[in-house]
């Protein structure tokens, strides 16, 4: 017999499920169409005119970085998009009314963004294996780098969702924040090729380190130490996690 | 053995702008027994919804106490929300979802599983007259259909007390009338509904005790029959033999009658007027009466009384 929680976790998670394959042309093609083309011009045209880094051919440097960029975007997306149009339609008052507890809701929502992150970064590291090799370094860093890293955006997602008043709102972060952050997190270069007050700077941007961490699982190569990416990931994670506790006991954005 | 519903000195206050406060709800205090068809009369902004939204969960009380089954809202939400079923005003589902996974999804939010469920949304679906829809998106679905889904779907874990925002808005007479008896069987076989209208006659109909409220606040509240006797006058329809034309009503320049058709006149009775007098006049003119009959909106007539006085 399973518990009533779980089963209203289990009924979240399903219908995440099912939404992500139904509009599959929506949630999983577009990042394997614009990876593709990332893969082809940045790895194909213009990495065969760059040096190797740390050993690496520049195509084999940038697939882990690339396939992180697409996690933090779906992960980001789904929950911030399906969370929002659930508010915006009142279709999350059909989980408010329910005797569900918030961490159990959030939890259902965030497993929807993490699912969907994976699926995504699985067919873009398919993708990737027609242009390179695939090298697994750790299998388990590889693995906890793109978990929390899922986590943390879905979690993220949610929270710009609560806040948002429109659909302008929801466009904003991945637009003006998530997108400059992600291309100066160093998924295209090391940051040892940058001058010293910039390669400083990037030590501010906490998408270096999920990157960083992600490139060590594949390659073994990192710029910052593997503990430190690790302990950046966990803080952000859990000041995130309390954040949408908190506006999910203050019902803030949510209740009336 | 505690009621169904006990709300004590309930306000809401809702901030509008930086400095502006709305005050939706001003002590509100009111008691439900189980097993109680319990209507809420009031125009539109008395605060109806607001208080079925703090009850069901959706919205935050400012100042009150809100107890659900003996359940205070403010220590065990969880446990006050599963007793009750919510249908609420406006469309809440995802409309490109089957109209069998709706419900059955509700179901899962309660604990309950698809496989469990089944046979209990089997049979609502049918009885609300759904079941042929069951693997149609809801968007395919009628006004009245998509109305029937959202009782279906709160009812899915058999709720003890059913609340229901204005669920027969915009739906056609006869629907409506399916609807009532709908509700009736529920509530005979032991479900307590709280139900919110500016259908007099549906509170009329359906409830054993209504609360009147308007700018937040309760301004009577009774059995519908305690609430006509406040009646401060009455209204009567005469249907008469003779035509009602401008010279009758000359002749009747005085009497509480106004012209209602070409046949009809209305007759509007004080405290203290007695109807002999009416017909007396009547039939010295040669006025002779067919039937009296009352204007079928008794409670209508004490509510637009109530809310002119406050």
């Amino acid at each position: 017999m399973k518990s009533p929680i779980f089963v209203g976790y289990l009924t979240m998670v399903r219908k995440e499920l099912v939404r992500i394959f139904r509009i599959w042309s929506q949630t999983l093609l577009p990042p394997v169409v614009t990876m593709s083309l990332y893969f082809v011009v940045f790895g194909g045209f213009i990495g065969s005119q760059v040096q190797p880094i740390s050993g690496y051919s520049y195509m084999q440097y940038i697939v882990p970085g690339l396939v992180m960029m697409s996690i933090i975007t779906a992960a980001y997306m789904n929950t911030v998009s399906t969370f929002y149009f659930a508010k915006w339609q009142h279709v999350i008052d059909e989980i408010l009314v329910s005797p569900m507890p918030s961490w159990a809701v959030i939890a259902g929502f965030v497993s929807g963004g993490i699912i969907r992150a994976f699926l995504t970064g699985v067919l873009v590291v398919a993708v990737s294996l027609f242009f390179t090799h695939l090298v697994i370094f750790n299998i388990l860093i590889l693995f906890a780098a793109a978990f929390l890293t899922a986590l943390l955006f879905s979690l993220a997602g949610i929270v710009n969702a609560i806040y948002a008043k429109s659909f302008d709102a929801i466009s904003i972060v991945p637009n003006f924040v998530l997108t400059p952050l992600t291309y100066l997190g160093g998924v295209f270069y090391s940051i040892h090729l940058l001058p010293p007050f910039f390669a400083k700077l990037s030590l501010a941007n906490p998408i270096l380190y999920m990157v960083n961490a992600f490139r060590y699982g594949f390659l073994g190569v990192t710029d910052v130490s593997i503990g430190r990416c690790f302990a950046v990931i966990a803080v952000f994670t859990l000041l995130m996690l309390l954040w949408t506790l908190i506006l999910f006991r203050k019902g803030a954005g949510l209740k009336r | 053995m505690s009621p169904a519903i006990e709300i004590s000195g309930l306000k809401k206050v809702y901030t509008t702008g930086k400095t502006t406060k709305m005050e939706a709800l001003k002590g509100v205090s009111l008691t439900i027994q189980k097993g109680e068809f319990f209507a809420f009369l009031g125009p539109n902004g008395a605060g109806k919804t607001t208080l079925i939204s703090i009850l069901a969960g959706l919205g935050i009380k400012t100042e009150g106490t809100v107890k659900v089954h003996g359940v205070s809202i403010d220590e065990n939400p969880d446990l006050a929300k599963s007793f009750i079923g919510l249908v609420p005003q406006e469309f809440n589902f995802s409309i490109f979802e089957k109209v069998l996974d709706i419900v059955l999804d509700q179901a899962g939010y309660y604990g309950i599983t698809r496989k469990e469920a089944l046979p209990h949304a089997e049979k609502i679906l049918k009885e609300l007259g759904l079941w042929e829809k069951k693997d149609q998106q809801a968007q395919a679905l009628s006004g009245g259909m998509k109305r029937r889904l959202m009782i279906a779907r709160a009812l899915i874990h058999k709720p003890q007390i059913l609340l229901l925002d204005e669920p027969t808005a915009g739906v056609d007479v006869e629907l409506r009338r399916s609807m009532w008896e709908f509700l009736k069987e529920l509530n005979e076989s032991g479900t307590t509904i709280l139900l919110t209208t500016h259908y007099l006659e549906e509170a009329e109909q359906l409830s054993e005790r209504v609360a009147i409220i308007n700018h937040g606040e309760i301004i009577e509240e009774g059995s519908v029959q305690q609430l006509l006797s406040k009646l401060h006058f009455v209204t009567l329809l005469l249907d008469t033999v003779e035509t009602i034309n401008e010279a009758v009503m000359l002749l009747l320049r005085g009497e509480p009658l106004v012209r209602d058709e070409e046949h009809v006149l209305k007759l509007t009775l004080k405290p203290g007027d007695t109807i002999n007098e009416v017909f007396r006049k009547l039939s010295s003119i040669g006025i002779h009466e067919k039937n009296i009959r009352t204007t079928g909106r008794m409670l209508e007539e004490v509510f637009i009384q109530l809310i002119e006085k406050k």
